[in-house]
């Protein structure tokens, strides 16, 4: 994408104020998106976790999933292309899931909320077309895919993001991790999940387009919200621990693999009836080969995507598929594939940085503690 | 003492045949905050266009060449323990290594700092 021509680039309706802001523009999935604003992403970054940060992610895909006939006939159709179980949740409830290919791989992983009459659905913008396209023809009959096109997603993280909210929106103040309410502020109507990408407590916050600039400067006019970039917005996820899409997780990895098997929800694991299930299943049961665990570098050199791992007698074991900088823990973190037997906390492995190996352990995700509201 | 400049936004401040090699306020800007340096080890011996340090932001890694051809005298220590003080002085303090040139004439290609100057105008 890099190469891509900026006259070419789609754009969020928050592109103006972005500029006005200062931010670095760069090409993400096909959108002009701010990868940083003039305080730079160490500060973004801390900031986040101290006070709240707001992030344009208008370039996510939204969607309604709505049932044809009944409520039902949407869940159901939408559990044959997941492994969770959305029959068993309230109205207002959000579960993380993942769309599965036949092999059990990953196809991309997305939000999906119970709302009247079907779910409310949030995909990676990379893959929004595809997945649209593959949830439209896989509910077929049973439900109506209304792809929001209108609306822009604000995300406000950190943990002064409940305050905030609160004083424009005090419903949201009882809402809880993964819950999802409508809200009306002013005269902007709201999708509001208490939600994120931070490993903070935070809010994801749908918006039509047309009313997206006045919410964020309505937002960023509060005291401790600043904006924030998707430079920061990765380095907090990684010391998260949470996956990105196409690094972490791809279609040749399953989510046992991927250490997400808490995806596949205890009836589903049991009745199966998801792609890939026989693959999955065999792997709950039995175990993987590899498995996605949190790489601890000793030295200061981060190491990045595609760093080969070894054992201590030199063979390769496998590879990083997220690394960098942790602003929050001070040093170079790590997540990536190795073998099963190389997976047990506190391994000692070799990262392979620029020829050289350098000393790093398997750690235990996340690398900053999560402060969710439960 | 003379300064000169690299298309690859290092700078090169000439004094004898010993030449101290440091990365650009432009350069710098474009990478954002440092979180790593590595510079390299006094005696290494370096070609023109070897990799001779690395900077690493949050975001990314990127190589610092060896604009010139000659033996490292002295990597900066002091940077490679501070990747933040690099911003702070990149023309100063913020130097990265010097080497002692074993031809002066790989001096002549090198860009002045007016042509610098208009070299990073046209990148804008």
């Amino acid at each position: 994408m890099s190469d891509q021509n900026e006259q070419d680039l789609l754009t969020t309706p928050l592109d103006s104020l972005h500029r006005e802001l200062g931010a670095k523009m760069v090409p993400f999935a096909g959108y002009a998106m701010p990868v940083q604003y003039p305080a730079g992403i160490l500060k973004e970054h801390l900031h986040t976790r101290t006070g709240a940060s707001l992030f344009d992610v208008s370039h996510m895909g939204q969607a309604f999933l709505m049932g044809v006939g009944s409520d039902l006939g949407a869940i159901e159709a939408f559990e044959t292309l997941v492994p969770g179980d959305y029959q068993a949740m309230a109205e207002g409830k959000t579960r993380y899931t993942v769309l599965l290919n036949d092999q059990g791989g990953i196809m991309d992983d997305l939000m999906a909320t119970r709302i009247a009459g079907g779910l409310y659905l949030v995909v990676n913008a990379a893959c929004k077309d595809q997945d649209f396209a593959h949830i439209e023809a896989g509910t077929k009959g049973k439900a109506d895919l209304q792809i929001l096109t209108d609306r822009a997603l604000l995300a406000l993280q950190g943990p002064k993001a409940g305050d905030v909210l609160a004083k424009l929106a005090p419903e949201t103040a009882e809402m809880k991790f993964m819950n999802f309410r409508e809200v009306q502020i002013g005269t902007i109507s709201c999708f509001v999940t208490r939600s994120g990408y931070t490993g903070e407590d935070g809010f994801e916050i749908s918006v039509p387009s047309d009313q997206a600039e006045a919410f964020a400067r309505l937002l960023l006019d509060q005291p401790d919200v600043e904006p924030a970039g998707l430079g920061s917005r990765d380095s907090l996820r990684l010391e998260a621990g949470l996956c990105l899409y196409g690094h972490d997780i791809t279609t040749d990895t399953t989510p046992v693999e991927g250490d997400i098997k808490w995806v596949v929800n205890k009836r589903r694991r049991e009745e199966g009836g998801f792609p890939g299930a026989d693959v999955i299943l065999n792997q709950l049961e039995n175990g993987t080969e590899r498995l996605r665990v949190g790489i601890l570098p000793e030295g200061r050199a981060p190491a990045r995507e595609g760093t080969e791992i070894q054992d201590m007698d030199g063979n390769t074991i496998g590879a990083v598929t997220s690394g960098g900088f942790g602003p929050s823990v001070g040093g170079p973190i790590a997540m990536g594939y190795v073998k099963t037997a190389f997976a047990a906390e506190d391994t000692t492995v070799n990262l392979i940085v620029r020829g050289k190996p350098l000393a790093a352990k398997v750690v235990k995700m996340p690398f900053t503690s999560k402060s969710y509201k439960t | 003492m003379s300064i000169k400049y690299t298309n690859d936004h290092e700078w090169i401040s000439i004094d004898g045949d010993t030449a101290t090699v440091g990365v650009t306020a432009y350069a710098l800007e474009q990478l954002g905050d440092l979180v790593f340096v590595e510079v390299p080890e006094a005696g290494r011996a370096v070609a023109k266009g070897d990799e001779a340090a690395v900077v690493e932001s949050v975001k990314a890694a990127s190589e610092v060449y060896a604009p010139v051809s000659g033996e490292v005298v002295e990597g900066n220590a002091a940077i490679a323990d501070d990747p933040a003080a690099v911003s702070g002085d990149p023309s100063g303090a913020g130097w990265f290594f010097k080497i002692k040139l074993s031809d002066m004439s790989e001096l002549d290609g090198l860009m002045d700092e007016d042509a610098y100057k208009a070299f990073v105008d046209g990148l804008d």
